[in-house]
């Protein structure tokens, strides 16, 4: 009886002994994994910085206004003048045919004004 | 456990029979009872002391090994703690108040020689010369050969510079990491900005401090580790920024200007949206100071900050708003304006010798800007009110704006503040204060009355300041300033459907040892807009302005500064996200709703 506890309790060590030998070269693995993690992620934010400088740099108003100014023919972009900001009665909708009930949408009108505000 | 009995019968009869005492057999064995009991319990703690001396020794022997081990061993990051904490740059990044990029750093190789180590030195400063012009190809040989062991050679290099040194093979030529600072805008808000160096400079890292600006003013915010990486938020606008400048320097050309300054800032917090001071510089190669001349010359100098001027007729509004709310005057009373006007031995003259007199309304004394008229409202409130008037509006004060420039950029004025200091600041002489300084003052004018401290940073939501003026007496304040725009010496400020009000200031330049000159003047132009509702003010100062498009060079503000400031407003309005007012025409309004 005492034998057979002794054999048993000879392979739980060894069992044991092979699982921690196991466990701690996982361990060394997954702390590898970490710092290449860590090393990608500061190689990572490195380049998001320097891709952000580019933007930057690339969006800085002095150059914009340079490719506005080369590419006029083009896009005909111009500064904002107070001009350009309106207002909702300035727009005029469009016209829907079948407006008048009754006159189907074959109706025409010629020579139409577009109207907003009172009558007269 | 048997114990040898203290009188054993044999031994006593014998001993009696001997006639001896048989007491004395009992001593005796009692005594050898005691010593073998004191023998065993003196092993016994023997025994203890060693257990607990052991004990103590392995303990205080771990201890010491660690502390050996810690001391001896290389310090080493703990690996297995996977920390969420960030990666993050030395010095944090500067935004304007939109999130676009003002400073940020870059990653780049310094270049550092270990002399030793050098193969062919002769070679290597010969090509590096030639990578480098501004190297002299005799002194880096003179360095390989001399007594150095060590020299930095470049404290940056772009991509192209370092593969070049590469090329050249030398194994003593080495390459440091290095964080440099790169302002990606360039000459826009330079002085703002200020600039950065190198600090204490190793092999492997080099410190980045800031030198002048924000910069240097945030240099511990912007260094500070605990903040993660948190961006110091401006409250300067990109957009109208770069907007302003090239107004600025176009109007500058145009009107022959030495220089010019514009401030823009938001009326009700305070904040700078946009401070311009020409000429500028480059903060990524940021010019060392003279030596020599004038430093007000130099493109680092910042007019708007610390070039302290007198701003001349700005000044009036100040005299006259403090005259109302005093309850001395109201916007239509007649003042006598009879020019010249004789005070002791001082004559005070109105521009061109001109005579706005006998009498003009208050209104007028500012649309006209009658130096006569504000002298007489400014004598009516007294040496003492004034100035604690203008110190309440911080006039006399360095402006508390976050740079490390403005403590240095002191208001000058005459300690005494007698009575003719009275007369000449009314209408801004005799004392001199940086553009800062009047934005500030508009804006705590004219807002509504309450003090607004100026600031670079950006503000959510800035609670009122104290009270200054009453809210009347500032629309009224307003109202005259727009009359002035409408009707008086600022037409060209007029620009359709912001409603500007503002003043102009002309004032003579200091002559370096006394005196005035003829044609040098300061011009200043300070607005408002719109001053049904004030949003904005808007300081614009030339430096030796003159308009030269007729015969005669005209000097005044209202020819130089004004529509410089007019056309400034016209392009940065819209960009503010201002509606233009727009005068009613009784149209019925489409009102959007929802289905």
């Amino acid at each position: 009886m005492k034998s057979v506890l002794y054999v048993l309790s000879a392979f739980a060590v060894m069992g044991l002994a092979f699982w921690a030998y196991h466990e701690n070269y996982q361990t060394q693995q997954a702390l590898k994994d970490v710092e290449q993690l860590q090393r990608e992620i500061g190689a990572r934010r490195e380049s998001l910085a320097v891709l952000r400088a580019e933007w930057a740099y690339l969006n800085r108003p002095e150059r914009l206004n340079d490719l506005v100014n080369m590419n006029f023919e083009r896009l005909g972009l111009l500064p904002l003048t107070p001009e350009q900001f309106g207002r909702v009665e300035q727009l005029s909708y469009p016209v829907t045919h079948d407006i008048i009930p009754g006159l189907g949408s074959d109706f025409d009108i010629d020579n139409s004004v577009s109207v907003q505000g009172d009558q007269p | 456990m048997i114990r040898a009995p203290l009188r054993p019968l044999a031994r006593i009869l014998r001993a009696r029979e001997a006639g001896e005492n048989p007491d004395a057999i009992e001593a005796e064995n009692l005594r050898l009872r005691h010593e073998n009991m004191r023998d065993a319990s003196r092993l016994q703690a023997e025994g203890r002391l060693l257990v607990l001396s052991v004990f103590f020794f392995c303990a205080f022997a771990l201890v010491g090994a660690r502390m050996g081990l810690l001391a001896a061993s290389e310090a080493e990051e703990p690996r297995a703690q996977a920390s969420g904490a960030a990666i993050v740059a030395q010095r944090a990044d500067i935004t304007d108040r939109n999130g676009r990029i003002l400073a940020t750093n870059m990653y780049t190789y310094s270049l550092y020689a270990q002399v030793p180590d050098m193969v062919d030195k002769p070679k290597a400063a010969r090509e590096l010369a030639l990578i480098f012009p501004d190297l002299n190809e005799q002194k880096l040989l003179e360095d390989f050969t001399g007594k150095r062991k060590f020299l930095w050679i470049r404290r940056v290099l772009s991509p192209e510079q370092k593969q070049a040194v590469h090329d050249i093979g030398d194994p003593g030529l080495l390459f440091g990491p290095r964080e440099m600072r790169l302002y990606p805008n360039g000459k826009l808000a330079a002085h703002i900005l200020g600039g950065a160096t190198f600090g204490r400079e190793g092999v492997h890292s080099a410190e980045v401090i800031g030198v002048a600006g924000v910069e240097k003013a945030f240099d511990d915010f912007l260094r500070d580790p605990a903040n993660g990486g948190k961006p110091l938020q401006l409250s300067i606008d990109l957009t109208v920024q770069s907007a302003l400048r090239q107004v600025l320097y176009g109007g500058m050309k145009l009107m022959n200007a030495k220089g010019a300054a514009a401030v823009l800032m938001n009326i009700h917090t305070g904040e700078i949206i946009s401070m311009v001071s020409l000429p500028d510089f480059d903060p990524n190669d940021r010019p060392t100071p003279a030596l020599t001349g004038d430093p007000a010359d130099s493109p680092l100098f910042n007019r708007a900050v610390q070039g302290v001027y007198e701003l001349g007729s700005t000044f009036k509004i100040f005299a006259i708003a403090q005259s109302m709310e005093l309850g001395l005057n109201g916007p239509d009373t007649m003042v006598d304006a009879n020019a010249p006007m004789k005070w002791g031995k001082f004559t005070i003259r109105e521009f061109e010798n001109k005579n706005y007199g006998p009498k003009l309304s208050v209104t007028d004394v500012i649309v006209k800007s009658s130096n006569v008229g504000t002298a007489r409202i400014a004598m009516e409130i007294g040496a003492q009110r004034q100035k604690e008037f203008l110190r309440t509006l911080g006039f006399l004060e360095a402006t508390p704006v976050e740079m490390v420039e403005a403590p240095g950029a002191r208001p000058i004025f005459p300690s005494n503040w007698s009575e003719i200091t009275t007369i000449t600041a009314s209408y801004g002489h005799g004392i001199a204060a940086s553009p800062l300084h009047l934005a500030a003052g508009y804006s705590s004018l004219l807002n509504g009355g309450t003090l607004v401290t100026p600031t670079l940073l950006k503000r959510e939501n800035v609670a009122p300041g104290p009270r200054i003026v009453s809210k009347q007496v500032s629309a009224a304040a307003r109202d005259m300033l727009r009359q002035v725009v409408v009707r008086g010496t600022a037409s060209f400020g007029a620009v359709p459907g912001y409603e500007v009000g503002g003043k102009t200031g002309t004032a003579n330049k200091p002559k370096p040892n006394g005196g005035y000159y003829d044609n040098k003047n300061i011009n200043t132009f300070a607005a408002v807009f719109p001053t049904s509702e004030p949003e904005y003010t808007l300081i614009v100062t030339m430096d030796e302005a003159s308009d030269n498009s007729s015969s005669k060079p005209r000097r005044t503000a209202g020819w130089t500064a004004v529509p410089v400031a007019a056309e400034v407003i016209r392009r940065t309005a819209p960009l503010l996200g201002l509606r233009p007012i727009i005068e009613k025409v009784g149209l019925p309004e489409v009102t959007l709703t929802s289905n």
